[in-house]
């Protein structure tokens, strides 16, 4: 394995690994907030169990996140010093923003976990939206980073020497809006449907459990309207992409002779040495019109830069497939909920939209990983688009296998104590009678 | 004394944040080896209290290290780049420990409280945070001693004997018994009755004392490994003045731990800490990467340094409030007697003593505080 190679893998496990707690770090206080405030405001018992059991998950779902996110600030100097001492100083601003987001979530998290008997129920719920909202806002400032990655802009380059730096054009870059957005749903979209799958899956056991019951509607109001809307951000993107990256969209596309009155291709295998993507449904006319709104527009094909330039076609097409198949998934899920919903029928009464739910559990996650692969993968071999190459950023140490597989291991490790402690968090189902008459605080303990 | 330009400006706001961070998530740290250390009849009493007094507030505190770390980059690129290089190996090292540490104090807090799964993740606990505050000296001692270069020759004289000698080790080792020390200091005021402030008024005296013997071991070894921050410390016109505020609020410190002035020594502690930081900031000054660059040829672009004094401004604003909130909420010793519940470990029939001893909370007016003087 070469030493660029370990970077880029290493760098891809930390995001990866780090992504799925950010994403619930920004979703999951969403959740817990809306059931403390069904609390509050029913004085329902189930709801305020619901928020505090949600409420240990995000703690420890939380605790990764920071941990992990700390780990990627340092490696980006530790894996890309080229890049960070190049990029610093123009896009250093959205991460200290970022730094301030991440204090308020972390000052007010604790004062949300530990801080149900220290202040008043009015104060805690303001806590906990608060730490949603800074969540949030560091979610779309490390996305404003990297979006400046793909569109970078506010500076200039003359003989190599960086002129002009304007951080505040550097954050207003192109593709900062379209990129934020789509992070920014899929979070509330995979974090909800993701709850709501395990609830439906403990109804489907045992459909009269009034604790359930609530859960699912609590995170299919979170996830399921951004999961509707998210193919919407999605044509966004792939339009800013069509217009600024053009590589990047072919690739997702496997489109490699630059043409007009493109059909869009669905599936399929890219064969690099014939340069056609096989076995693809193809929908005419569906590429030009989607990306430039035009039937008989023109989209540049892989062609318009040497192959040297190409990032590996069949990762990025794979990946799209994967992101879009899945997207449109939770979007026809939600909204056959949604419609129920409407109708005033009862979601749990309907065992197949349960099952259907309970199948969607992990696809929010895979499709954002399968997205990052596009937009990540989808670069290179650029690190800045048409600016820096990965291969010219990487450390000049030698042997990085070794923290490769050293971090690997370590993420290993903590997801399998994760999902131990999450699955027993879980199977603790609550028995209702008792909420109902027991104290608040009562967990279930050894 | 260093002119205010912008760089100046920014590089004291990475180190008020470095300082922020010793004071807090080296306590932190500090508390971690004092679970590892819980000796005694009170062993498990100990250990309750170190896991509520920092439970609500590490992750908190350990935002000031994200802080260092982006001001670092965004305001001195190319210092960030070379220290991300040469200290590629401790800095490695030193995420590890702190992934450990947090991940596995949460664990402990969320896991089943059965004694062999508490153990398991409070072992985890400890070592890391035994481990990572030595690399985060390490990683000093190395910049002091103007050893962080772009790595030369064979991969270890590159990227591992710079920081493994015996000055950096001092430091390293100094390091973690300040943040033991500040964590023993800090816990003689939260403890609940008087043999729990006894256990930790005894190991930060321990502690103070040895603090004291790693400080002049790592003074005598800079004489040869980082001989311009030695000229600086006792050459300059301000290191009588700082070596004679260190040394005062160090034996403040030790009075105060005598004589049972919780307050008085978690104040006196804190100043002498941050004086030794200080100390080691202003003795390599102009310097932050010494020997290669300074805070001024490190610095960003002007309106780069601009933005983020604003943003400084504008976030210190949104913090400040904020932390003392958090701490308010935290530090304050419930007067109604109802002790404070940690989640998780709340459960725990080892966590509270059932009739919890009157609060020393440092308040003269406090009535709690009023009658343990009366009795005294």
């Amino acid at each position: 394995m070469s030493d660029l190679l370990a970077a880029r893998s290493q760098m891809a496990v930390s995001l990866a690994f780090h992504i799925v707690f950010a994403v619930v770090g920004i979703g999951m206080p969403v959740l817990m907030v809306v059931a403390e405030w069904r609390y509050l405001k029913t004085g329902e018992k189930l709801f305020l169990e619901l928020a505090k059991r949600w409420s240990k998950g995000t703690a420890v779902m939380f605790a990764v996140g920071a941990v992990s996110g700390t780990i990627l600030s340092f490696e980006l100097g530790l894996l890309w010093p080229r890049f960070m001492k190049f990029a610093g100083a123009i896009i250093g601003m959205p991460f200290s923003l970022e730094g301030f987001a991440f204090f308020v979530e972390a000052i007010f998290l604790g004062v949300y976990l530990y801080g149900w008997n220290r202040i008043s129920p009015r104060a805690h719920l303001v806590a906990g939206m608060l730490v949603a909202i800074s969540g949030c806002l560091s979610g779309i400032f490390v996305v404003i980073a990297n979006a400046w990655m793909n569109s970078p802009t506010g500076f200039a380059l003359v003989s190599g020497q960086l002129v002009n730096i304007d951080p505040l054009a550097a954050m207003a870059n192109p593709a900062a809006f379209s990129q934020t957005l789509h992070m920014t749903l899929a979070a509330y979209a995979a974090t909800g449907l993701a709850v709501a799958g395990i609830h439906a899956a403990l109804l489907l056991r045992n459909p009269a459990n009034a604790f359930h019951r609530r859960a699912l509607t609590v995170a299919l109001l979170v996830g399921g309207p951004a999961a509707i809307l998210q193919p919407f951000s999605g044509d966004l993107s792939a339009r800013f992409v069509a217009r600024y990256q053009p590589v990047k969209l072919a690739a997702a596309e496997g489109h490699f002779e630059t043409a007009r009155s493109v059909p869009l291709l669905i599936g399929g295998w890219p064969d690099m040495a014939e340069r056609t993507t096989r076995y693809a449904l193809r929908i005419p006319y569906g590429l030009s019109l989607l990306a430039f709104g035009d039937p008989h527009a023109e989209v540049k094909g892989l062609e318009q830069v040497p192959p040297e330039d190409w990032p590996h076609v069949p990762t990025v097409h794979l990946a799209f497939q994967i992101m879009v198949g899945l997207g449109i998934y939770l979007a026809l899920v939600s909204l056959w909920a949604a419609v129920l919903a409407w109708r005033k029928r009862d979601l749990v009464g309907n065992r197949l939209l349960l099952r259907a739910l309970v199948v969607a559990t992990p696809l929010g996650f895979v499709a954002i990983e399968a997205g990052w692969l596009v937009t990540e993968v989808g670069r290179q071999p650029w690190i800045i688009h048409g600016v820096l190459r990965t291969a010219d950023a990487v450390t000049p140490m030698p042997g990085l296998v070794v923290p490769f597989a050293a971090f690997t291991l370590l993420y290993v490790a903590l997801a399998a104590a994760v999902v131990w402690l999450l699955r027993r968090q879980i199977s603790q189902s609550p028995d209702v009678a008792e909420i109902g008459s027991a104290l608040p605080q009562a967990t279930p303990g050894a | 004394m260093p002119e205010p330009t912008l760089a100046v400006l920014l590089g004291a706001a990475l180190m008020l944040s470095l300082n922020a961070y010793v004071l807090l998530g080296g306590a932190d740290f500090g508390g971690g080896v004092w679970d590892l250390l819980a000796s005694g009849a009170r062993k498990d009493r100990q250990r309750a209290l170190v896991a509520e007094a920092i439970g609500p507030i590490w992750e908190a505190n350990h935002v000031w290290l994200i802080l260092v770390v982006v001001l670092l980059f965004t305001c001195f690129p190319p210092a960030f780049a070379l220290l991300s290089v040469a200290l590629h190996i401790p800095f490695t090292l030193v995420l590890i420990g702190i992934v450990l540490r947090g991940a596995a104090f949460t664990f402990r807090t969320y896991d089943t409280q059965r004694d062999d799964a508490q153990r398991r993740w409070g072992r985890l606990f400890a070592a890391a945070s035994l481990v990572t505050p030595v690399l985060l000296g390490v990683a000093v001692g190395t910049i002091a001693a103007g050893d962080v270069g772009p790595p030369a020759g064979s991969f270890v004289s590159g990227y591992v004997r710079p920081w493994l000698r015996p000055f950096p080790l001092a430091v390293g080792g100094l390091a973690l018994v300040l943040f033991a020390y500040l964590a023993a200091v800090y816990l003689t005021l939260e403890a609940p009755d008087r043999p729990l402030q006894d256990d930790f008024r005894l190991r930060a005296m321990g502690t103070g004392a040895a603090a004291l013997g790693l400080a002049a071991l790592s003074l005598a070894l800079a004489h040869e490994a980082a001989p311009p921050v030695w000229q600086m410390l006792f050459a300059s016109d301000w290191a009588i003045a700082l070596h004679l505020a260190t040394g005062l609020a160090a034996v403040t410190a030790l009075v105060a731990l005598w004589r049972r002035r919780w307050a008085v020594a978690r104040a006196a502690a804190a100043l002498q800490v941050s004086c030794i930081l200080w100390g080691w900031a202003l003795s390599q000054y102009p310097y932050l990467v010494p020997p290669h660059y300074t805070v001024a040829a490190a610095a960003a672009p002007a309106v780069t340094l601009r933005l983020v004094l604003v943003a400084l401004c504008l976030g210190a604003l949104v913090l400040f409030p904020s932390l003392y909130y958090l701490f308010r909420v935290f530090k304050t010793p419930a007067h109604d007697g109802a002790p404070f519940r940690v989640p998780g470990i709340a459960d725990a029939p080892r966590n509270h003593p059932t009739s919890p001893a009157p609060v020393d909370c440092g308040r003269h007016r406090c009535s709690a505080h009023r009658e343990r003087r009366s009795a005294r």
